[in-house]
């Protein structure tokens, strides 16, 4: 296009540059509202705790929450099952992490790490199996945790990951005991 | 639309592609070495301005998808959930609802492009007739999308509007209860209405293309009306209209932008602000502001046959337009009659879409009827007439020609061309 | 030909006065008054201190019969409304008790609103509300400020477009609020339990009773406590109730323009510079 003179060319092509580099900050901009708007909105974001009674549980019991559209296991464990837990070297361990989002992602998965702080038989944790979503069962499979019926996996009784295809425990969500009675979830 | 390419695929993966489909030399031949009238104005860049908002309601309207729910006793909440609590909700409703307005705005300044420079005559008349199809859809789409936030205008709106069609005789009421699938407007009419505003759109895009393609064969008309000669008349598509329809565009956005952001309530009407209510009509019903003079026609007739007969008929008389302006010059710009009686129709329709918007008694009905038997004249009577009427001045010999006279970008009499909608 | 130029002159004639007479036949509607607002124009935002403020009148007069149904409790913390701390509007929100359930009992129960919940109406119903209230519906403030608007004739409303008037609702509130009258006017007659309004738009007898008297909500901030100001603090509050992205849809906007016309401005250059050797 520039074959007349030389010294326009730089100041041409600068304008077609500078242009071209706005239309694409521009398209970048325009992109994100709709990319954004998919994400969780302000309403849902607000429904992201709850607050649970538990005055009721007796050893042995579990109920089972719904925590931002998924359920959340509440499990007053026996001392057998506690007992179990502890027992286990951490070395036989699937997966060597806590998975618990009130501690730090090192932290390792001992089951005093796995259960409530100062209430070991409190177990609370996200009941969606690791591995590809489904909602395994309680107090079933090899290790009389929770077993997965989708693909096999078995949990014990921290809900550590012992057997099948799962990668890692259950999630433990961020919660707190509120009272002795109220546990806030989120 | 292809065969004005002269690609040639270079490499061998376009090779592969191009002997199993030409999809390449296809978009090339009709948007990059298309040979285009170099004297195109920017009142032709409403083309492309339609396309852009075309699909700039699509992708809004996808996304509110998202968030919308299509049921009488939610749709209105979940409109206002997208305003208040969804990412940039605010944003994309008021971008599509106003979409909406600037859409018709452009529509409006298109169609009357093409009736200026005679647009619709031989050998166009294909690509005018699939654009009123185009404007049809639009205003069902623009229609349906209105009653969507369930608002006391969307629900009597809706009401006044698929009341209509009971005036055909005998069916009519069969018609009316069939587009409700209940005795009034209720859930399932919103649900049907809801459905069918996400189809309509990709309707129009497919008649875009046909639209396109049409006039994409028989080449573009030009402000001069007069065809390309030869290669000295055109440039290439790309980049001298790509560039220039982009310029075009951000500038319609500007507008755009202004509505959406500053005065996004400005096009709408306060009642919808109301969740529908079948037991209590507003006091004083409008349409939205794109269908007022069509409205004005409406009430215009005594009788509701006639009324919705005339309606109709305002817009089924664009159909045979090409075939009702005898004259054999295309342009306006040579036609000293037509270029007068065209800015009259043009105020005549700005007239009647006032009248459209007042109340209908008094000396508002007098005027509508006036306006409205002008409306119709224009077409039957002053069009046909002027062909045989009218002195046209001499015709350029070629663009170029045309190009040189006029002196400065626009051809005499252009450039005091259409300032309205 | 000459008398078809006539014809067509009277026509023309015809359109600008078609289009320029005011209101032929219909009744005159009630003039209301345009009102300063912080929250007009293209840099408008909100005036804290009036939201809060005008949420104290909600809270202390309307809300025994208007609801607020779409604005949730967070709102009042969020960015761009009246700046409640996370710990006021918690505060607050506990003192409105919303139904929840069921329990495991299968019963519905009452508990204190947290900060997710939304106002809870007055009223369980529309019928409910009529019978209390004389067969008048108090109607939702959440979008009331966009539900009404001052009546803007011809040519007024073009001009609207371009000053960006946008506060036609809240100047309605404001003038209903303080158009209020003890004596109608001659030939005026005020039936049972209604009141004399001269800005009510359907008709002038209004089925509220004069809501606001001078020192009815206690104002700690040193705002006079007229009916003047309690109806611009209401009517504030109203538009933040029914616009509560107002701030940031203006400010958004402002950076939009300003990146358009730069970016038009750019490309006009470029078209120029592509055009530049072709006579167009």
């Amino acid at each position: 296009m520039a074959h007349t003179d030389t010294a326009e060319p730089t100041r041409r092509d600068f304008l077609y540059i500078a242009t071209g580099a706005m239309g694409a900050v521009g398209a970048g901009a325009l992109a994100w509202p709709f990319i954004d708007q998919m994400n969780p909105d302000a309403s849902a974001l607000a429904l992201a705790s709850i607050e649970v009674d538990v005055s009721a549980m007796e050893e042995g019991q579990s109920i089972t929450v719904k925590w931002r559209g998924k359920p959340v296991f509440i499990r007053y464990r026996t001392a057998k099952e506690i007992e179990e837990a502890t027992a286990v070297p951490l070395s036989e361990l699937r997966d060597p992490l806590a998975r618990n989002l009130n501690l730090p992602d090192n932290a390792e998965a001992t089951d005093e790490n796995r259960a409530a702080k100062g209430k070991e038989p409190w177990l609370i944790m996200v009941g969606i199996c690791t591995h590809l979503g489904c909602v395994p069962l309680g107090q079933q499979g090899d290790y009389d945790g929770w077993f997965c019926p989708c693909h096999g996996s078995h949990y014990d009784t921290a809900g550590r990951i012992r057997k099948g295809p799962a990668p890692e425990n259950l999630l433990v969500p961020p919660y707190d005991f509120v009272s002795d009675a109220k546990i806030k979830i989120g | 639309m292809a065969g004005h390419s002269n690609y040639v695929p270079q490499s061998a993966a376009a090779k592969w592609l191009e002997s199993r489909l030409p999809v390449i030399s296809l978009v090339r031949g009709s948007f990059v070495d298309f040979p285009t009238p170099k004297n195109l104005n920017y009142w032709w860049t409403f083309g492309g301005i339609l396309f852009f908002v075309l699909i700039a309601q699509i992708l809004t309207g996808v996304v509110l998808v998202m968030h919308y729910t299509a049921n009488t006793t939610m749709a209105f909440d979940s409109v206002e959930h997208i305003m208040r609590d969804v990412n940039f909700g605010w944003m994309l409703r008021y971008l599509h609802s106003n979409g909406a307005s600037m859409f018709f705005i452009a529509v409006y300044i298109h169609i009357f492009r093409g009736m200026y420079y005679g647009s619709y005559k031989a050998p166009r008349e294909i690509s005018w007739i699939l654009g009123v199809i185009i404007f049809l859809i639009m205003m069902g789409t623009a229609f349906m999308g209105y009653v969507l936030p369930w608002g006391q205008m969307s629900f009597w709106g809706a009401t006044v509007i698929t009341n209509l069609f009971s005036a055909i005789p005998i069916v009519g009421e069969a018609i009316r209860t069939w587009l409700w699938g209940g005795f009034a407007v209720d859930n399932p009419t919103l649900n049907r209405f809801f459905s069918l505003h996400y189809l309509l759109p990709f309707m129009i895009f497919g008649v875009v293309i046909l639209h396109v393609w049409a006039f994409h064969t028989t080449g573009n008309n030009n402000p001069s009306g007069v065809q390309p000669k030869s290669k000295q008349d055109t440039v290439p598509f790309h980049p001298y209209y790509t560039v220039k329809d982009l310029f075009a565009i951000i500038v319609f956005m500007i507008l755009f932008a202004w509505f959406a952001f500053y005065v996004p309530n400005y096009m709408g009407h306060p009642d919808n602000y109301i969740e529908a209510n079948p037991l209590v009509t507003p006091s004083h019903i409008v349409p939205e502001w794109y269908f007022l003079p069509f409205y004005a026609i409406l009430r215009a007739i005594p009788d509701k046959l006639g009324g919705v007969a005339a309606m109709f008929g305002a817009i089924a008389i664009l159909f045979v337009l090409p075939w009702l302006d005898t004259s054999k010059v295309r342009s306006g710009t040579y036609r000293p009659l037509f270029k007068q009686f065209f800015w009259i129709f043009a105020a005549n329709c700005v007239a009647l879409g006032y009248l459209g918007a007042m109340p209908p008694e008094g000396w508002y009905v007098i005027f509508s009827r006036i306006f409205t038997a002008y409306y119709f004249a224009h077409f039957l009577i002053i069009l046909p007439l002027l062909g045989f009427l009218e002195k046209p001045r001499p015709l350029p010999a070629s663009i170029s020609e045309a190009v040189l006279k006029g002196g400065s970008g626009t051809p005499a009499g252009a450039t005091s061309a259409p300032s309205t909608k | 030909m000459s008398t078809m130029i006539k014809m067509v002159r009277a026509f023309a004639a015809v359109a600008v006065v078609a289009t320029a007479t005011p209101a032929l036949a219909a009744g005159e509607p009630p003039h209301i008054e345009r009102q300063q607002w912080s929250f007009a124009g293209p840099f408008g935002t909100y005036d804290r201190g009036q939201l809060q403020r005008g949420f104290k009148i909600y809270r202390e007069v309307c809300s025994s019969c208007h609801g607020l149904r779409l604005v949730a409790f967070r709102n009042l913390a969020e960015e761009g409304g009246p700046s409640f701390t996370e710990e006021q509007a918690k505060a607050i929100a506990a003192d409105y008790t919303v139904e929840d359930g069921p329990n495991d009992d299968g019963d519905m129960y009452e508990r204190p609103a947290t900060l997710a919940d939304r106002f809870p109406s007055p009223f369980p119903n529309e019928q409910a509300a009529r019978a209390s209230n004389g067969g008048a519906y108090p109607p939702d403030f959440s979008l009331l400020a966009k539900a009404r608007a001052a009546h803007r004739g011809f040519p007024w409303f073009i001009f609207d477009a371009f000053t960006q008037y946008q506060e036609q609702g809240p100047d309605y509130i404001y003038a209903l609020l303080t158009g209020f009258e003890e004596e109608a006017p001659e030939g005026v007659t005020i039936p049972e339990g209604k009141y004399y309004n001269h800005a009510f738009l359907a008709g002038n007898a209004i089925g509220m009773a004069p809501p606001l008297s001078d020192e009815l909500v206690e104002y700690t901030d040193g705002t006079p406590m007229t009916v003047d100001q309690y109806a611009r603090d209401i009517s504030a509050f109203m538009m933040w109730a029914a616009e509560p992205h107002l701030e940031a849809r203006k400010k958004t906007g402002f950076r939009v323009m300003i990146f358009l016309i730069v970016f038009a401005g750019l490309l006009y250059f470029t078209k120029k510079s592509l055009w530049r050797n072709v006579e167009h």
